[in-house]
This record gives C-alpha cells, structure tokens and sequence, in this order.
C-alpha cells in the first residue's frame, strides 16, 4: 500500500512544475466559455468530458461561430490526435493493466502527465507498479484544471471586455509552439499552416482548421521524405 | 446540440487515447509515423493562431492599425528566447495592453 502511495505523490511531485502553465490557462479556458456565450456548465463540461485544454477552446470557438456540429467535431478530433502518439508510446509499460486501469489512464492523459511518466517507465521497466506514477501525474493535472475551470468561469463574468481576454487564445497557442520555433522545417509547416488559415478563412462551414493542418501535414510529410532522401 | 457535440468530442477524445494505449504500440510502430505525429502541434496550432491575430470581431482581415499583430511578434521573440510559456503568454498579453491603453 505504502508502495502505491509513494509512486502516487512522486507523479505528483514530479508534474508539479508543468502545472504552472495549466492555472492560466484554464483561467482562461473558463472565462472565454462565458465571454463566448457558453453557460457556466457548458464550459465546466467541456474541461470534464472532453478534457484536453487546446481542443476545448477550438471546440467553444467553432460552436460558438457558428460552424456545424460535425466540422466542430472533426476539428476538436485534429486537435487531439497528437494523443494517439501518447497512448501508443506508452502502450509497452500499460498493456498488462486490466480494462478499467487502461480506461481510468486513458482519461487522465495529458501532455504533461505523458512527457514525466515516459521519462519514469523508461528507467523503471521493471517496477510492476509503475502505473501508479502516471495515476498520480494524471490525477492531478485534472484536478487543477477542473478548479481553475470554475475560477475562470466565475472571473470571466467579471472581467471587463475592454482588456481583450480573447486575444489569450492566440498567445496561448503562441507559447505552446516555442520549442518548435528554432526548427526551420516546423518553422515551414508554422508559417504555411497560419498562411493557409487566413486564406481559408471564408471556406465554407469553418473548415479552415482541417484544411490547413491536413494541408500542412502533407507537406511535412514530403519533407520528412525528402530529408529521408530516396529509399536504397 | 451542444451537449451532443461536448459528449462526442469527449468521447473521441477518450478513444483516440484508449485505443492507442490498447491496440498501437510505437515499439512496433514504423518511425515514419511517429514522425508526422510529431508535426502535429506545428501544423494545428498555427490555423488557430493566424485567425486570431489577423482576423477582426467582423470576420475581416485586420492588418493595419492592429496591435495583436506587434504583440503576438513579441510574444514569439520572448518565447523564441526564453522557451518558456508563460514568459510568453505574458509578454503578448503585456505588449497588447500597453499599445492599447497608453
């Protein structure tokens, strides 16, 4: 039991300074579900079911612009699919758990609570309950994130729209690109995916979302090929 | 219509995780692969991004007179130096305010 409960506060523990982004960022999750037009459950609901803080604000701000239900959908499921890489690259550790452990973990997640258990599974094979570090890195993660939900949706009735809370979305999605600045060929695909975005702008049923990433993830695909060179 | 749209999308969510957890595995998984999930962020990320900037409460775009668009600069040179996202958060949000309000 002892065990467990180590394994579950050093996830813990070891997520804690990813978490510092997420109280901003939920703030504003909370407050641009108000600003929006969303009712305070809709935006808490949002951050329990579909939990996944980029998707979230994509799905608010597609709904809410007026794009159909199925161009939400598959733009919210773009966003996300970065996840298959998580749960793939993790399934070598967790492919023993039983079902509900495999449900519980899939639903806690995330990009932080992925980048320190990868880190922990890779030096700890071995440890037959590993899946207790994740449990506590998942765990938390969700937690700060469903309370600063509620402050958000609670300062967002608040805060006056003179100071340009909307503009948070861009800059948020800014800063969760800066490791990928300094690489020229992510530099590329940045530009030509943003490029795309406004020239797509007007395309019908606000579909500017899926065609430029899936344009763009063409083109870094070509390149991966050419930098690959031809296969021998 | 809301609530069916917040359940799918959480459920999807959910799959698009249990699924990979349960049925791929990236020890088996060819690099290619890896490799263009790894593009992701770079290629979704900016086609909200742009938008953001660039086009105004009336669905137009916005290139003069537009301070997101200096800020947003800024906010990418700070994150560009600092690697850090809060850093960077903050120095747009800080620039946006400041050729706004003074």
């Amino acid at each position: 039991m002892n065990k467990k409960l180590n394994l579950f506060l050093k996830g813990i523990v070891d997520v804690l300074p990813l978490l510092i982004p997420v109280v901003p960022f939920g703030i504003i999750l909370g407050a641009i579900g108000i600003e929006l037009g969303f009712t305070p459950l809709e935006t808490f609901a949002t951050s329990f079911i579909i939990f996944g803080g980029a998707s979230q604000i994509v799905f608010l701000q597609l709904f809410s612009g007026g794009a159909s239900s199925l161009i939400t959908i598959t733009s919210t499921f773009v966003v996300n699919s970065r996840h298959l890489l998580y749960g793939a690259s993790l399934s070598e550790y967790l492919n023993k758990l039983s079902l509900s452990w495999k449900i519980l973990l899939s639903y806690l997640l995330t990009d932080q609570a992925y980048a320190v258990s990868n880190i922990y599974f890779e030096k700890n094979k071995s440890n037959e309950l590993k899946h207790y570090y994740l449990l506590g890195s998942g765990f938390i993660l969700w937690f700060v994130w469903q309370i600063f939900t509620i402050v958000g949706i609670f300062l967002g009735s608040i805060v006056p729209e003179e100071l340009g809370l909307s503009y948070t979305i861009p800059l948020t999605f800014i800063s969760l690109l800066v490791g990928y600045f300094r690489k020229f060929d992510h530099l590329l695909i940045i530009l030509l995916s943003g490029c795309l975005s406004i020239a797509l702008y007007n395309a019908p049923l606000k579909s500017y979302i899926i065609l430029s990433s899936f344009t763009a993830l063409v083109v870094a695909f070509i390149l991966i090929l050419l930098k690959k060179g031809p296969r021998k | 219509m809301i609530w069916y749209g917040i359940v799918i999308s959480g459920i999807l969510n959910f799959l698009t995780k249990f699924l990979s957890l349960t049925y791929f595995d990236t020890s088996k998984m060819s690099p290619r692969v890896k490799q263009i999930l790894s593009y992701v962020p770079s290629a979704v990320f900016p086609a909200i991004i742009f938008p953001g900037i660039l086009i105004d409460t009336n669905g137009l775009i916005d290139f003069e007179n537009n301070p997101k668009i200096l800020a947003s600069i800024i906010a990418v040179i700070i994150g560009v130096l600092s690697k850090n996202i809060l850093a960077t958060i903050f120095a747009g949000l800080a620039a946006y305010w400041y050729l706004i309000f003074i």
